[in-house]
């Protein structure tokens, strides 16, 4: 049972990340691999703070202010762009951040990592139980979904999806456009933060390996699979890609080549998705 | 004062000079139309005014006070707004949703903390019922007919709280209902004080609505006066027809 409440808890820190990607991609249109330079960057802030003794619930708002401070830096210079530039630039900006963190080594403590992460706790109640931390985790995942709805039902979400198919015509109607990129990239960044920071209080170690480019590429998929311009596909898409490689696990692959024959079934499965249903599962949007 | 007045404008793509010195002006309560030829600047002058197109000289003067590097999310708040020759309406949302992109708050964090909006939604109602898409609200843009997506742009401008409106073909391919609905909501515009720029190829259309006319050819104003005054002009058959 543990098993499957451990592998639920990592979907639903995934569905936060998908969810926060959701909004550049799925609802603005704009392909950033910078996801996983955002939920390292709120790992190891979090990590950090909790170490040095503070509360998860303070610890974790501070390190998506930090993330705010870092994306509105790079947001800067990435509202700018469009289409592949804005793609190539944040894929930059993640290799850049994830060589940070493996030569940091006085505040990362480079690729050995951070160990002994506290969990979060609440008024003197720890989330030491996998389970109390699985209804931790899904309350923060309903309460990102609420919000990501409420945004783009918002006049903001609406110039988001107008953004997404044409910018210059947006922008003609009395629309900063590189103020709405700004802003969503920086909400979105924040939302990656509290996940990245979920991710190490429970995993109670990270190191750079977990917030490679790889990683970018896959909540990418997430939305893909699940649909873009939707926010109820970012969290299927999440489910799906975390927990399906663990289900095939049951399936009774020999033993010498179970691992391969996995991810043979895992990669057919998702190209086969794509060629039949290309917009995703809950998709209204195709990039 | 002309409540748009543009001096020695020009424009250049490349080797060729799009605009060359144009002048014009554009009177509040009247219908100017800009004729000419495929290719004489009239789009491209359109395009230069509402900034999608970088000024490279001239002045613009916008009620009497020069404007200097017009950007192109500036053009509401002086009080401009436009349709395009090709339609850029945005298609996978539904037509309120286009109607409200004209309406509400501009800012994005105003815009964060608005849902709903009751005179908003007044407002779109009025003219959607105006331009008999009322029925069609819920429907995405890009399921409408092209005479219903000409319609939903007209309205997404009329929307806006302008005081000059540029039209670019408005009239290109609808049926004559359409054509009907479009020409009374020209004249409502005039009536109650708006400068009304006109690109129109259709001089049936031009000599029932517009007061006064341009003619451009090559980038030039080749003419300037009522209609039926400029298209007696020999130079203007000419820039037409050839010689």
């Amino acid at each position: 049972m543990d098993y499957f409440i451990h592998v639920a808890i990592l979907a639903s820190i995934w569905g936060i990340l998908a969810l926060s990607l959701e909004l550049v991609v799925g609802e603005t249109g704009l392909v950033s691999l910078a996801h996983a330079a955002f939920f390292g960057i709120g790992a190891y802030a979090t990590a950090i703070l909790l170490k040095i003794g503070l509360n998860f619930f303070f610890a974790a708002p501070l390190a998506m202010a930090v993330v705010a401070a870092v994306a509105l830096a790079i947001g800067l210079v990435l509202s700018r762009f469009k289409g592949d530039i804005y793609m190539l630039a944040s894929l930059g900006f993640t290799s850049i951040v994830y060589s940070i963190f493996l030569n940091w080594q006085s505040v990362t403590n480079g690729p050995l990592g951070l160990p002994a992460i506290p969990r979060a706790s609440l008024f003197g109640f720890s989330f030491s139980t996998i389970m109390s931390y699985f209804v931790l985790v899904i309350i923060m995942l309903a309460l990102v979904y609420a919000f990501c709805r409420w945004l783009t039902r918002s006049s903001f979400g609406r110039v988001l999806h107008a953004i997404r198919e044409d910018e210059e015509a947006t922008s003609i109607f009395g629309y900063r456009t590189t103020h709405y990129k700004l802003l969503v990239f920086v909400i979105a960044a924040m939302l990656a933060a509290l996940a990245g920071g979920l991710y190490a209080s429970y995993i109670s170690f990270i190191d750079p390996s977990s917030f490679m480019v790889a990683a970018s590429i896959f909540v990418l998929a997430t939305i893909i699979l699940g649909g873009l311009g939707n926010v109820r596909g970012a969290i299927l898409g999440a489910f799906i890609l975390i927990m399906f490689p663990e289900a095939l696990r049951f399936v009774g692959f020999p033993a010498d080549i179970a691992a391969q024959s996995r991810q043979l079934v895992y990669g057919l499965v998702l190209i086969l998705l794509m060629l039949f249903r290309p917009q995703g599962i809950w998709g209204t949007f195709r990039l | 004062m002309s409540i748009l007045a543009i001096q020695k404008l020009s424009k250049t793509f490349g080797g060729v000079r799009a605009l060359d010195a144009i002048d014009v002006s554009f009177e509040a309560g009247e219908i100017t139309a800009l004729i000419g030829p495929n290719g004489s600047g009239k789009t491209t002058l359109i395009n230069t005014v509402t900034a999608l197109f970088s000024q490279e000289s001239g002045t613009i003067f916008v009620h009497g006070e020069e404007r200097q590097r017009i950007r192109p999310h500036e053009i509401v708040a002086l009080g401009m707004t436009r349709t395009f020759q090709s339609m850029r309406l945005i298609e996978q949302i539904s037509v309120l949703d286009n109607m409200f992109l004209a309406l509400t708050e501009r800012g994005p964090f105003r815009a964060l903390i608005e849902q709903r909006n009751a005179s908003h939604e007044k407002h779109a109602e009025e003219i959607l019922k105006k331009i008999g898409l009322w029925e069609k609200r819920h429907a995405h843009a890009e399921k409408l007919s092209y005479g219903q997506r000409k319609l939903l742009e007209i309205g997404r401008a009329l929307a806006v709280d302008a005081r000059v409106y540029f039209f670019d073909e408005p009239f290109a391919g609808l049926f004559r209902e359409m054509r009907a609905i479009i020409s009374d909501i020209l004249r409502e515009l005039r009536a109650n004080g708006a400068a009304v720029i006109l690109v129109e190829h259709d001089m049936a259309l031009v000599r029932g609505l517009a007061d006064t006319c341009y003619v451009l050819d090559s980038g030039k104003v080749i003419a300037h006066g009522t209609v039926e005054e400029v298209l007696q002009k020999e130079n203007v058959i000419e820039a037409y027809l050839g010689k």
